[in-house]
């Protein structure tokens, strides 16, 4: 019997090119959407190398200084003697680190052989390099010790060794950056621009600053991670650096004499645009993420409701065609499993159609280099959901009618009146 | 499962030929009603046809012809009234069980065709063997392409039915109405859309597999083809006038 409906719904497949062709479009379309969508936020919030132990780490992105009537607000990444002060310690943490913000004054330059070279630098601990783990092509990280004892050494990815050094081992190599000479001890895989709490083209230790400066601010530049022992431990982690905030002491008590910030994770903090939450509030993820899935719902809604449209009054058009059948035998679940049939076979091409499509388009925009050392995936799992999703439309939109018309007489079904 | 059902009703409608009837219908009423208006298309209507008859119902265009024949064929049912098919008590049966004796006793000829213009002639002519069981594809083919031929249809079998004139399509619909070898015919004004000498030829059609055995019921309002069929039932405003 299946081989007959599969017959039979290619046979109408071919004869009604111009519904194929809509219905195809419309489920593969939905599909490169979602493919995309879902590949951004993979791509800046999954858990992908160096950030692998992201199910466990938190941090703190950015904080608030307010002054004691409120009129006053300094709003900046956090600074270094706040952390190293304040935060340290905190119960359920493993390994804290210290990092300075790259997209915070971390874009430098070099001049190699008269040319001007564009990198992004960013400062961070040793502790840093046990927290991420990153794809070393050649060495290691810098250590603790080399932090501690402020040796010029840095590890580079290999677009800058490919710039600096032609692409050749670049181990023990020095490079100029920003008029201070570093010694290469290691080189890794590029990692995304997107990726913003890893990313950089150059890493060095905090203590190579050009000013010791940063030892004396409480605002300004840094972000901390915290990598937790377990998930579980988030709330207390988060609770314990509230009231840490409590007891900061501030310069001049005056001016400035609150301090507002959240350990939470990188999700958490970015979504706060999307919901509107303030800095004074915890973010708010749950109303973030119903956000994006209603977004994300909206988006495929259009092409779902144009594709039940369309498969509904196909249908309609085959009201005969129903009458007919029903004349010389078919019962009406016979009717509405070759409904079925006809829908998901059609869900399934549009759906494959969509893959092909979902791959082409990502591997286009990781080549447009729009998104320095993107590499657009596409995620298995939600293309599945994804297909799920069409064929359950296309049963919907294609059975439910399928059905309804069905269970009419077919004598009614003849004349084509649907009820 | 199916073929022993149908061969135990045979056997047991064998034996007593003479007296059964291949449709029985008893105070029959059909009774349309729409938000403001109340049709009665057909009222009381008792009609008795015996095995291997060949009887034309007719009467003028609105007395019920249509209806009365969509329910003996079981595309429509009755308001009230009881209607037996080859002895079967079809108003009481279900969705499925109507299915299978549309199937396997009836076969339907329609005024305008009712071709499906997405399939070629042949896989028209197969549909009633798709919902049988036990049918290879060959077997649906060939039994497809027996009842083409039998029909005077050799060649455009695989043709679309747009791509065929009116009296070849009708024929492709008689085709499709006998190819599963039903002992009952319904066949509603099947020389109305035809000119006359394509009417001769149909009716010549039906004559031909009237007398290989089957029972035919056609509505016509041609007293010319009428007066070719054993018996006449006429219609008036739904009731039964001889
Ligand atoms: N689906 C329907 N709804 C309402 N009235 C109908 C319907 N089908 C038929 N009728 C009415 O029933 C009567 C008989 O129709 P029909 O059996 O088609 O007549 P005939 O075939 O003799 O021309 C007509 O008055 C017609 O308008
Ligand atoms: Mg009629």
């Amino acid at each position: 019997m299946l081989k007959n409906y599969l017959k039979i719904a290619f046979k109408v497949f071919l004869r009604r090119k111009f519904f194929t062709f809509i219905s195809l479009f419309a489920i593969s379309f939905t599909l490169v959407v979602l493919m995309v969508a879902v590949s951004f936020l993979d791509h800046v919030f999954g858990a992908q190398p160096p950030e692998t132990k992201l199910d466990r780490t938190i941090g703190v992105f950015h904080l608030q200084m307010k002054s004691p009537d409120d009129n006053n607000t300094w709003s900046s990444p956090g600074g270094y003697k706040f952390f190293d002060r304040y935060a340290r310690n905190l119960p359920g943490v493993e390994i804290m680190s210290l990092l300075t913000d790259t997209f915070d004054g971390g874009k430098v330059y070099s001049y190699l052989d008269g040319n001007k070279i564009e990198s992004y630098l960013k400062h961070t601990d040793g502790e840093f390099w046990r927290i991420m783990e990153f794809t070393f092509l050649e060495g290691g990280p810098f250590t603790s010790d080399d932090e501690k004892n402020a040796n010029f050494v840095a590890v580079i990815n290999e677009a800058t060794r490919k710039k600096f050094f032609d692409g050749q081992s670049a181990l023990g190599r020095t490079l100029e950056v920003d008029g201070q000479r570093f010694r290469v001890v290691g080189v890794v895989a590029n990692v995304p621009y997107l990726r913003t709490i890893p990313f950089a083209d150059i890493w060095v230790p905090i203590s190579t600053m050009k000013t010791q400066a940063y030892k004396n601010q409480l605002l300004g530049g840094f972000n901390a991670l915290f990598l937790a022992r377990s998930k579980a431990d988030f709330p207390m982690i988060k609770e314990e650096f509230q009231s840490r905030l409590k007891q900061v002491e501030f310069d001049d008590p005056k001016e400035y004499n609150r301090m507002i910030g959240y350990a939470e994770t990188l999700f958490e903090f970015m979504s706060r645009p999307l919901t509107n939450s303030r800095q004074e509030e915890p973010a708010k993820v749950g109303r973030a993420l119903a956000t994006i899935f209603i977004i994300m719902i909206l988006f495929m809604l259009l092409p779902a409701i144009n594709l039940v449209n369309i498969n509904i009054s196909r249908i309609m058009e085959r009201a005969s065609e129903i009458g007919v059948r029903k004349a010389f035998g078919a019962s009406s679940w016979t009717l509405v499993g070759q409904f079925i049939v006809e829908n998901v076979l059609l869900s399934l091409i549009g759906g494959a159609i969509g893959f092909v499509l979902s791959r082409f388009v990502l591997r286009a925009i990781t080549e447009s280099g729009f998104f320095p050392y993107a590499d657009f995936q596409l995620n298995y799992r939600v293309f599945l959901y994804g297909l799920a999703v069409a064929v359950f439309f296309g049963l919907m939109s294609g059975v439910y009618p399928a059905w309804k018309m069905s269970r009419l007489h077919p004598a009614d079904a003849l004349k084509g009146v649907a009820r | 499962m199916t073929s022993q059902a149908t061969a135990s009703t045979t056997s047991a409608n064998g034996a007593q030929t003479s007296t059964a009837n291949m449709i029985q219908l008893e105070g029959i009423e059909k009774v349309y009603r729409t938000d403001r208006i109340e049709t009665v298309a057909l009222s009381d209507i008792n009609l008795s046809v015996r095995a291997g008859e060949f009887i034309s119902i007719m009467g003028p265009s609105g007395s019920g012809k249509s209806t009365l024949l969509n329910v003996i064929g079981l595309l429509d049912v009755p308001t009230g009234g009881k209607v037996s098919v080859n002895s079967k008590p079809v108003t009481s049966y279900g969705d499925k069980h109507l299915a299978r004796v549309r199937n396997e006793e009836i076969g339907f000829v329609f005024q305008t065709f009712h071709l499906i213009n997405d399939l070629s002639v042949v896989d028209n002519v197969e549909i009633p063997l798709l919902y049988r069981k036990g049918l290879s594809g060959a077997e649906r083919r060939k039994l497809a392409l027996r009842a083409l031929d039998r029909v005077g249809l050799h060649a455009r079998v695989h043709h679309f039915p747009s791509q065929l004139s009116g009296g070849q399509q009708q024929r492709v619909a008689i085709a499709r109405a006998i190819v599963g070898n039903p002992r009952i015919l319904l066949a509603d004004e099947p020389t109305g859309n035809l000119d006359s000498q394509m009417g001769d030829e149909i009716m010549g059609v039906l004559k031909g597999l009237n007398d290989d055995g089957a029972t035919i019921v056609m509505v016509t309002h041609d007293p010319r083809q009428s007066e070719k069929t054993e018996r006449i039932v006429r219609l008036f405003d739904g009731r039964q006038v001889s």
